[in-house]
Order: structure tokens, then sequence, then C-alpha cells
């Protein structure tokens, strides 16, 4: 399964993103293959939509789960109609290793 | 002359300011108008209730897409400059986003296999009513859950249309709401109070209006208590000040009755008289 997480950088140790559309970076971690890419995210500064657009981009990528802090109410809802499992980032995750560390323990 | 009464930051005085110099051009004989654009609020009516007239419904065109036409090709979404298709073909998933559709109908265009209809969303409501035997009053009303009130504004000042004294009343902040207004103006009047909060918005506002290239000038509300950082700023970058009306517990007090400064207090009358004498100067200069 690939899982999408936001970050506000594109190594292992950056901190995870709290924002959704607007974050910096999207990872794409692949839980079967353990594979890690980095995909700056191009809809960061779109006016308006930012948060629908990522969720288009991470889905075309294959993504059936996005790990964020709160994304705005249209992502929100388009990622509940889609088969898209969105889970809330808790405090305490310091960079993207760790959250990635949690994943392997945990599934 | 339309006029815009704004502002960066929302409660400095606006509505105050737009009821009173209307009162005060009707008063005088003037043929005046008064829109009320802050669609998402408006209340000059709790201060002038005007006899309705007509009630004019505001809609918008949002594609409708076939899902068993779509050949799911992507050119509408290629189209789309606003974010408002989402697309996922390899889902099979195609979906319009209202609250992000502009209208432009670029979608239609593109879309080569008949799979996009239209149909009309109400936006909200543009209301009518006649204050007196001269002048005239809008207001824009825009519905609960709709994501934009531009195009009801736009509506509510093409409704009231261009007389001597066309007042608009703005939305707060600077965003589209505040522009779609500002925009229809040949003069801005940007409402203030003299605190570090009045300030930061203000500077906001006049940098806006300053881009879509209005004349301006500002007015200090709620004047004596704050600072004096906003005098010095205008006198700096060479601002006029209108008018400055004092903090005064009486005018609080008449204006949460729904009452109108210039008609209870004659030396208030006065101020306003020459406000509005000024910007109507600068037309003519």
């Amino acid at each position: 399964m690939k899982v999408a997480i936001t970050s506000t950088g594109k190594e292992l140790t950056s901190a995870p993103d709290r924002r959704f559309g607007r974050c910096k970076y999207f990872v794409i971690y692949d839980t079967e293959r353990e594979s890690v890419e980095f995909i700056e995210n191009p809809k960061r500064d779109y006016n308006e939509g930012a948060g629908p657009a990522s969720v288009q981009l991470v889905v075309s990528k294959g993504v059936e789960q996005i790990i964020t802090g709160d994304p705005g109410g249209k992502a929100a809802s388009i990622i509940d109609q889609l088969p898209v499992r969105l889970v809330r980032l808790e405090d305490g995750y310091r960079n993207i290793g760790e959250v990635i560390q949690f994943l392997k323990k945990n599934i | 002359m339309r006029i815009a009464i704004a502002s960066g930051k929302g409660g400095t005085g606006k509505t105050f300011v737009a009821t009173n110099l209307f009162w005060l051009a009707s008063e005088m004989g003037m043929e005046c108008v008064l829109a009320d654009c802050d669609a998402e609020e408006p209340n000059v009516a709790g201060f002038l209730p005007g006899d309705t007239e007509s009630v004019t419904e505001v809609f918008q065109q949002v594609p409708v897409i076939d899902p068993n036409k779509c050949t799911f090709c992507g050119k509408c979404y290629d189209y789309c400059a606003y974010n408002a298709i989402l697309y996922l073909p390899e889902k099979r998933w195609i979906q319009v986003l209202p609250d992000l559709c502009h209208d432009c109908g670029a979608c239609s265009y593109a879309c080569e296999a008949g799979a996009i209809t239209e149909k009309p969303r109400l936006l909200g409501k543009v209301k009518r009513s006649a204050y007196g035997p001269r002048s005239r009053l809008t207001e824009g009303r825009s519905e609960v859950r709709v994501y934009s009130a531009v195009a009801v504004i736009k509506k509510a000042i093409h409704e009231a249309g261009n007389k001597k004294v066309t007042i608009l009343d703005s939305p707060p902040g600077i965003s589209c709401p505040f522009i779609a207004t500002v925009d229809k103006a040949d003069y801005v009047v940007l409402v203030s109070e003299p605190t570090p909060f009045g300030l930061h918005d203000l500077k906001l506002s006049v940098s806006t209006v300053q881009q879509i290239g209005k004349p301006f000038g500002v007015v200090i509300n709620k004047a004596g208590p704050g600072n004096r950082e906003m005098y010095e700023w205008l006198k700096e970058y060479d601002i006029p000040l209108l008018m400055e009306i004092p903090f005064d517990r009486e005018i609080a007090r008449i204006y949460s009755d729904g009452g109108l400064l210039s008609r209870e207090h004659t030396s208030y009358r006065e101020m306003f008289r020459r406000l509005l004498k000024q910007i109507l100067h600068f037309q003519s200069v």
C-alpha cells in the first residue's frame, strides 16, 4: 500500500508538515517495497483549490492512505468520497523517518 | 460618481460612514443610491429601511458531467484554470467542485463527448428598495454555504447604476469581495481606527487600492484613544486624511439603536457634509 505523508522538506530528517494542500513535499511511502519517494508539491501556491488538487496528485500516484495534520473542508470531503483513508498526524513525530518507523511497526 | 466606503479591518465604521453620507445626500436633494455590497452580512437596511421594489436572484451555471458519456480524456480538466474539476482517470472518477467553479464555460467548450451540461445554482439575491422619492437602496445577500459573494456583489452594484452620489458599502478585508467592490469605484474612502491593528490593516488596504489604481482618502474613526502612529504614517506617505470621527459614547449609542448620527446631531451632520463635499469635489477636478 502507498501512503502519502505531508512533509516540510525532502529528507527523512525533515519535520512533517501539518498542512495538507499547501505542504512543501509529499512523501510517498510504499509499505510493501519499503521505498520512499519525495514529490515537491506543485499545487501549494495555487490561489484556490490547492487541497482538492493535492488529493488528485497523490491519489493518481496510487496512494490509499494520507497522513497529514488537518486538511481543509474541500479536500476532506473529497477524501471522504474516495477509497482513501485519512489519518490525522499526531503531535510528537519529530521527522518523517519516525512516521515511517511507526508505519513499519504497525502494518 | 461611485464612492466605495471600505476598510481592511472589520468593525471600523464602513456602514456607519456609508449610511450617514447617503442619508445626507438624500436630505440635500441629490439623486443618490447606496449599494450594500457586504453580501455575507448586509446590514444597511437596519439603518435605512426602504420600500422593497424588486428582488432578483443571482445564479451561476455549474457544469454537470455525465459519467456515462464521459470518455475520461481529461480535456475539461486541462482547460479548467480554477482546479474545479477533480480528475482521476485510473479510478474512472471525475467530479466538479462547484465552490471552485468560476462559471467560465471552458470545460463545456473543451468536452468533445457532449458529457457536460450546465445547471443553475442560486448564489444569492439582490433587493432594490426606494428611499424617498429620489433615492434608492440595493442590497446583495449571499446564500448560506456559497463560497464566494463576488457575483452577488457585482449584481448589486449593477442594479445600483451610477447616480450623482452612488455609495458602495464594501465588505471588509482585501480579498475578492473587497476588490469586486473597489474596482467599480471612482473614489475610495478607507475607514480605519488609530490602533496598531487598524494601521496594519490600513497599510494592506492602501497597497491594494494603489495597485488597482484608485484615488482614495482615509477617515479615522474612534479617534482619541489609540496612538499617533497612523497619523504619522499618513503624513509620511502624503495620504489625505478626510475626516476624524471622535471616540464618543453617544455615537455608539445612536448607532446601536439603528439611528443616523447626521440626522440626530447637527454638528456631526456638518462634518459629514464637509466629507461629502470633499469627495464630490475630487471628481470635478
